[in-house]
């Protein structure tokens, strides 16, 4: 109820030209608190109802669109009737992968989490080594190069072959995929540490550990977060094409069989899911780079 | 006379490719304790590399840098370094860049508690230490520089190297600041070399002018005795006769003997 009357009084506020600051002076003795309060309701309302507009708008559409008889796909209200059971009771798990979708994504994710965290610590390192060393990079550079155009699946093949398992090739597609921008990326942020830098480390005379953690790591931060968040975009694009393959619990086998016993709705609502826990990866590392980065950037 | 600090027959060269361009050629300079020595020059002239040298974070071709009769050639605490643009870690704080420095030289003979008094007092040395907790992105370029110097002070350097400290500060400030760098060495009477390109900064802080000439191969042309009495004021000197003769000198050194030459 507050917020449907706070969000008129926005509309009202900006459609009607008044600047803000007006109607604030007007007040005899403004309560500092409660306009701090107004002005957030009325940032996150300006960042929140242009997407919720759009969203309702592209719903409309495709009810319309996918509304008469022998359409292909199912307009969102029969997506929503056929999948409420999957929607409201997520954590159900009846064997073997007939579970409910908390359990597939989690799964998903727990691949994710290692695969992509290896990454993170061998990627850190690679590109250290790379950044900190001319012929480190000569030698490795050129075959990283070569390896990052190899397209994630077509690790697949050879990893069931080495670990004859789906769980440990699962993993190592992530690893392999996500490790490339996170090498690359550090090993730019190492190369443009500013001499000063340097040289001050050099004066004060730090040993290598004090040198890279003190100065390497927060001097590259902004660099190595880039890399880690291309990273964990592309291990969850490989999650879903690799798990597709190898079958068992996981959101994409989920996709995969959903397809096969031709419940289209179920997929739809798997690629919503898909995409909402993708963007809260990525906001999550975007959001970590933030806090530790924070200062990093000189003035 | 005793040389605390000695530069003996430093050349440089730099060499890229099958090109070589000598910088410095047979540099010989001794520096007594206690002692504030500028270095002046046109730019080019090589004075930043020099410096570079006795701070160890460059190596000379031929000869050496000699502190208390021992050769140094690497960089150590012992010549701290205020560089010319601050240098200071903009992920740390005020406080935590002086404490870099402090917990490193200081991690066997300090106690935890006596480190973080030893960093205040050097904060406060500066007058900085009410923006302890400040970021550098926080505070003005002087406060930055004044910080740098708590840094290098902090460290208890045997020579203070200063490479053009005040070169990146508007006049105001840095008037303020050398009047502090003054108080700072009539107080703890440290060795100091600096580089400047500023005739009155090094004549109203020096004991000693170095004047360089022109680049390649530049070696010392000059050496000047500033005989006035310390402490000095800016105000007094404006119109005292051996400070303007002696700006006067180095004047007619820099401009008319060995005038800049654009570079082709």
């Amino acid at each position: 109820m507050s917020m449907t009357a706070l969000k008129s009084e926005t509309e009202t506020v900006t459609v009607l030209a008044p600047p803000p600051s007006a109607v604030v002076a007007m007040r005899p003795k403004p309560q500092p608190r409660a306009d701090k309060y107004l002005k957030a309701a009325r940032e996150t309302a300006a960042r929140v109802i242009p997407p919720l507009l759009v969203v309702t708008l592209l719903m409309v559409f495709w009810e319309l669109v996918c509304r008469q008889a022998g359409s292909a796909l199912p307009p969102p209200s029969k997506v929503y009737s056929d999948t409420k059971e999957l929607i409201f009771d997520p954590f159900f798990d009846h064997g073997g992968i007939d579970k409910g979708l908390f359990w597939h994504l989690s799964a998903s994710l727990q691949r994710v989490a290692l695969g992509y965290s290896l990454a993170a610590i061998v990627g850190v390192a690679l590109g250290t080594l790379v950044g900190q060393s001319v012929w480190a990079m000569r030698g490795l550079d050129p075959i990283f190069q070569v390896l990052r155009t190899i397209p994630p699946l077509a690790w697949l093949p050879l990893a069931l072959a080495a670990f004859r398992d789906g769980q440990p090739s699962a993993i190592f597609v992530i690893f392999i995929t996500s490790i490339w921008p996170i090498i690359i990326n550090t090993a730019v942020g190492i190369r443009n540490i500013p001499q000063d830098y340097r040289n001050v480390a050099a004066v004060v005379q730090l040993n290598p550990l004090e040198f890279f953690t003190k100065v390497m790591l927060p001097s590259a931060a902004p660099y190595i977060f880039t890399g880690l968040r291309i990273g964990i975009g592309l291990s969850w694009l490989a999650i879903i094409a690799a798990e597709m393959l190898i079958g068992g619990v996981g959101i994409g086998f989920f996709i995969w069989d959903a397809w096969n016993s031709s419940h289209i709705s179920e997929i739809i609502l798997a690629l919503f899911y898909v995409g909402i826990v993708g963007f809260v990866l990525d906001r999550m590392i975007a959001g970590l780079g933030r806090i530790v980065t924070h200062g990093t950037s000189a003035g | 006379m005793t040389a605390y600090l000695k530069l003996d027959h430093i050349d440089k060269t730099f060499t890229r490719g099958a090109a070589t361009t000598e910088v410095l050629k047979d540099i010989n300079l001794t520096i007594e304790r206690g002692e504030y020595v500028s270095i002046i020059g046109h730019s080019g002239c090589g004075k930043s590399t020099l410096l570079n040298i006795v701070a160890g974070l460059t190596r000379a071709t031929i000869g050496g840098v000699l502190l208390e009769d021992r050769e140094v050639n690497s960089p150590g605490p012992d010549r701290a370094v205020v560089f010319q643009n601050h240098s200071l870690l903009p992920w740390l704080t005020v406080y935590q860049n002086v404490r870099l420095g402090v917990d490193k030289v200081f991690s066997k003979t300090k106690s935890r508690t006596e480190r973080h008094d030893w960093t205040l007092h050097n904060l406060n040395l500066v007058q900085m230490a009410h923006a302890a907790d400040k970021r550098p992105s926080e505070i003005s370029g002087g406060m930055k520089q004044r910080v740098g110097i708590a840094r290098a002070l902090a460290m208890e350097p045997k020579v203070l190297l200063l490479d053009e400290p005040f070169g990146a500060l508007d006049a105001l400030t840095r008037a303020h600041l050398q009047d502090s760098v003054m108080a700072l060495h009539q107080k703890l009477n440290n060795t100091i070399l600096m580089i400047t390109h500023d005739v009155d900064e090094a004549v109203l802080l020096s004991d000693r002018i170095v004047m360089m000439t022109n680049g390649p191969s530049a070696r010392i042309g000059e050496v000047l005795e500033v005989p006035l009495p310390h402490p000095r004021k800016r105000l007094e000197l404006a119109t005292n006769a051996t400070y303007l003769k002696c700006r006067q000198r180095v004047l007619e050194f820099l401009y008319e003997r060995h005038r800049y030459i654009e570079a082709a």
